[in-house]
């Protein structure tokens, strides 16, 4: 079947793929890039599951074409970590015990730290309504949105990871 | 070595258990590292896809795949042709998995393909041509039971019935539980309420869909990398299906993305297995969320009437149930459990709890968290709250007068040991929850429940490595945490770091059988015979010790992570730690590695209570969640963070069957809302946090106390909500979901 080639950055390598123009882009992370971490959980951008970050926005790669990818920065969970060190929300998520089966972690990370990019200091509300299309069946969010303010409150404190994080912003 | 219940119970001073450590598997699920069941890929491998019914019920005339095969890239099709007879157990699972003559519900399997891509998969499934004769349908239970209702399976008899009736029913049996005359209870009450209830059947709802890669060769032997509660019946199921040697089939659990009790049954795997013999290559199969709720297991829809007598003091007399669970079309619902669990809070003289087990034109159900006891005990809860209201009696002190307590005989049978429930309700009256203010259109909830919990067959290896570090197998899939519980547990009984045990799931080739991971029986169970197996290495260490001093084994004792003289009298020896004699393993006598094979007694049950506030909306019918307590028996809770997260997580699916969540059939008996738009699962902005109180009534039965923990937490909330709401409208609900449009109906609204 007729491909499409295309040129792209993920995590901030260069990328080039073909693939077919049906194609989701979770399908070309998962399956043509080996990039398993981000999950397909619907298929229909109604768990966020998938979630990555294009050109700075949040979205959930099941509901983009690969071949949309031209020309774009992409951010996935693989690229969240800087080498080993876990980016705050990482490190939180594990102090909070803020997964269980861990399916929908990678997505609850990627739209988190999309969030703080925005918010440095979200209210409880503001975290529950940012992480509304995100679906976890395990934890009834309460770890999960706990984790996610005590990664701002440390972010806030700590000039260090706020630098890192704005310098990724910058770089997105 | 092996622990005895009643024996050397109750160890109360901990190092490791009880504290919050970090979860082994943590790093690769924050990282995307972890591998579920539709990550992995095989060279050479295909796409299986799978051809569904369009019809709730319906003759298949003919299949012809004779397009599909001639697709370029397709290497295989199969149909019910391609599973051959195999033993009677899982006749049933064969015919679910892909259907035979008829298809049973919408979504039902009817054919399967491979290709070399998806979109190849895709166009073949396309071209495969189904003839259908369509049947009369029936979905609901209730519809189902009347004589007149479109039959399912003309070889169907009402079991369970004094006389073995003459005609088929889908009615698949009647059970019966309870003791004492009921109708004599009755009559001592002051007021008896009798009312009926209606649930809609729900999803378990794990974010992550049904996957395998099924790996078959021409000499019959396999691998099959699957996400499962349970590889070893993976294994026994799909063998029989294809006619296998078990152990010529070796199924990998992958990391498992949710199960809830969903994934305690195949579906894709015997399918996936069936393609890849036929095509001699590597096949994956991955359900989309469409075919994960249209065919995989959902839980019943049921009608249960309650009736109870209860006198002006707050004593309930007596207490009756009838319970009509559809399970899909096949026989096999939750209906027993749910009519032993119905009443199991309350120690009653009289008790009566009948079942009727139902099938329909709907996908066969699967487990779901504590199967078939959330609806019995919304149904009895909700009518023990109106009994309170109207004899106008505190519903905690009403459940404290009644609970079922140590000793007292259960109202499906037994008599209990050590239980916990008076305990969950004195620490809800106590708690400040129970006290707080509520303003108009607010209500209060309050009610309990109960599961039996499970041990099971479990099988374990300890492994110690020159290094004095330790390999745990164990044969559970980790659904929640249970490898962190499970490997604190080893490092308690060595007194090792808990860093120093990496806790594993082995496969089916290398652990002996292990039960799946249901019953709430993983922690139990695995930490168990992970203790036994720990005490089993140090019974060996301890002779290694003895011989390395030249003493006898009996003078040599296991004291914080070392061997040591047990007295004076043996010497004075320097203690050897478990390093120091995993040194030296090698030179007096191998490796050293403790086992424990069990079939595990003594799961002590397990009760909570849950108190819950909402707020109605009478113009819109909306109903928030304000506040959500959790009191639940851990038994101990060996690693809280996660027992905590088994509260607020069942808590949470409780809410959303309460409110939201409901399969929806048209006339046409299709599934109207197979997504997560229509399906709707509770979301972060929905819901409060969820307040967790850990209540520790340690059962005998294990040595640390344990109890499950992970199925009672979705039993009582139905209940809870229900009352609240009730409480807060003004109007008492019957029927779940109590969505915006059935709340306004009850209001009167519309």
């Amino acid at each position: 079947m007729f491909q499409i080639h295309v040129s792209t950055s993920i995590n901030g390598d260069d990328t080039e793929f073909s693939c077919e123009a049906d194609e989701t882009l979770l399908d070309v992370l998962r399956d043509r890039l080996g990039l398993t971490g981000s999950k397909e959980g619907c298929g229909t951008g109604d768990c966020g599951a998938c979630s990555v970050i294009v050109d700075g926005r949040l979205v959930c790669s099941c509901l983009m074409l690969g071949a949309e990818a031209q020309g774009r920065e992409i951010e996935t969970i693989e690229g969240m970590a800087n080498g080993s060190e876990l980016h705050p929300l990482q490190q939180k998520f594990l102090d909070h015990a803020a997964l269980q089966c861990g399916v929908c972690t990678p997505g609850f990370l990627v739209a988190a730290k999309s969030l703080l990019e925005r918010n440095d200091n979200p209210t409880e509300e503001e975290v529950r309504y940012w992480l509304a299309g995100n679906l976890c069946r395990c934890t009834g969010y309460d770890k999960i949105v706990r984790a996610v303010l005590d990664t701002a409150k440390e972010m806030r404190k700590s000039p260090k990871t706020k630098k890192t994080a704005a310098k990724k912003r910058v770089k997105a | 070595m092996n622990f005895q219940a009643g024996k050397d119970t109750l160890k109360r001073k901990f190092d490791t258990v009880g504290t919050r450590t970090p979860r082994p598997d943590g790093l690769d699920k924050v990282t995307g590292r972890a591998q579920f069941g539709a990550d992995l890929t095989a060279p050479g491998m295909l796409w299986g896809m799978i051809l569904r019914s369009p019809h709730a019920h319906a003759r298949i005339k003919s299949i012809d795949t004779s397009k599909a095969e001639a697709v370029n890239g397709v290497h295989a099709v199969v149909t019910s042709r391609d599973f051959g007879p195999c033993p009677d157990d899982v006749l049933d699972i064969r015919e679910n998995v892909m259907a035979r003559g008829k298809v049973l519900y919408d979504g039902h399997a009817v054919a399967a393909v491979a290709a070399t891509s998806r979109s190849a998969a895709r166009q073949a499934l396309k071209l495969i041509k189904v003839d259908y004769k369509v049947l009369p349908h029936v979905t609901d239970v209730d519809e189902a039971m009347k004589p007149s209702a479109p039959i399912l399976n003309r070889k169907l008899f009402t079991k369970g019935l004094d006389k073995t009736p003459r005609k088929p029913s889908n009615i698949a049996e009647r059970f019966e539980f309870g003791h004492g005359d009921v109708e004599a209870g009755m009559k001592q009450a002051d007021l008896v309420i009798e009312r009926t209830f209606k649930t809609e059947a729900t999803h378990q709802g794990y974010i992550e869909p049904n996957a395998c890669l099924a790996n078959m060769g021409s000499d019959g032997r396999a691998d099959l990398w699957c996400c499962t509660q349970g590889h070893f019946m993976v294994r026994q199921v799909c063998s029989a299906l294809l006619g296998m040697d078990a152990s010529a089939l070796r199924v990998t659990a992958s990391e498992i993305g949710g199960g809830f009790g969903g994934k305690t049954t195949v579906f894709v795997e015997p399918v996936a297995l069936a393609l890849s013999l036929k095509a001699s290559r590597p096949v994956k199969i991955v359900m989309s969320r469409s075919e994960v709720l249209r065919a995989s297991g959902p839980t019943s829809s049921t009608s249960i009437d309650v009736r109870i007598g209860m006198k002006k003091d707050g004593t309930i007399t007596a207490g009756d149930a009838t319970l009509r669970y559809q399970g899909g079309a096949f026989p096999g619902s939750a209906v027993p459990y749910g009519a032993m669990a119905a009443f199991a809070c309350y120690d009653l003289k009289a008790v009566r709890a009948v079942g009727y087990d139902v099938i329909a034109n709907r996908p066969k159900q699967a487990a779901y968290r504590a199967p078939g006891a959330p609806m019995a005990a919304y149904a009895v809860e909700s009518v023990v709250d109106e009994l309170c209201k109207e004899l106008n009696l505190d519903p905690l002190d009403v459940r404290l007068k009644n609970a079922s307590s140590d000793g007292s005989k259960a109202s499906y049978g037994p008599n209990f040991d050590v239980i916990g429930l008076r305990a969950t309700l004195e620490a809800a009256k106590a708690h400040p929850h129970y006290k707080a203010r509520l303003k108009p259109n607010q209500g209060r909830g309050v009610a309990c429940g109960f599961w039996f919990n499970f041990g099971g067959e479990t099988s374990v290896s300890l492994n110690v490595s020159a290094d004095g570090t330790i390999g745990l197998s164990v044969g559970t899939p980790d659904i929640g945490g249970s490898r962190a519980s499970i490997g604190n547990m080893a490092a308690e009984e060595l007194g090792v770091p808990h860093d120093k045990v990496r806790c594993i799931i082995a496969d089916t080739a290398s652990l002996g059988y292990n039960d799946v991971t249901d019953g709430s029986r993983v922690t139990f169970a695995s930490g168990l015979a992970a203790i036994n197996a720990a005490r089993d290495a140090i019974g060996k260490m301890c002779e290694r010790a003895a011989g390395i001093w030249g003493i006898p084994v009996d003078a040599v004792t296991w004291e914080d992570g070392a061997a040591r003289p047990s007295s004076p009298n043996a010497g004075n020896h320097e203690p050897l730690t478990l390093a120091d004699i995993a040194a030296q393993a090698g030179a007096t006598g191998g490796p050293i590695s403790g086992h424990c094979e069990i079939n595990a007694e003594g799961a002590g049950v397990s009760f909570a209570t849950h108190l819950v506030d909402t707020e109605v909306d009478p113009d819109t019918g909306y109903v928030k969640i304000l506040r959500y307590t959790v009191f639940q028996d851990a038994g101990k809770a060996i690693h809280p963070s996660y027992v905590e997260g088994q509260f607020q997580g069942g808590a949470v699916q409780g809410i959303g069957w309460a409110l939201n969540e409901e399969y929806i059939y048209g006339e046409d008996g299709k599934l109207q809302n197979p997504g997560f738009l229509d399906y709707r699962i509770p979301v972060a902005s929905d819901l409060p946090m969820i307040d967790a109180v850990i209540v520790e009534v340690p059962n005998p039965g294990h040595p640390y106390g344990v109890r499950g923990v992970g199925e009672t937490s979705i039993v009582p909330p139905l209940a809870a909500i229900s009352n609240s709401v009730s409480s807060a409208a003004g109007v008492r609900m019957t029927q779940l979901p109590m969505s915006p449009p059935r709340l306004l109906k009850a209001l009167g609204r519309i």
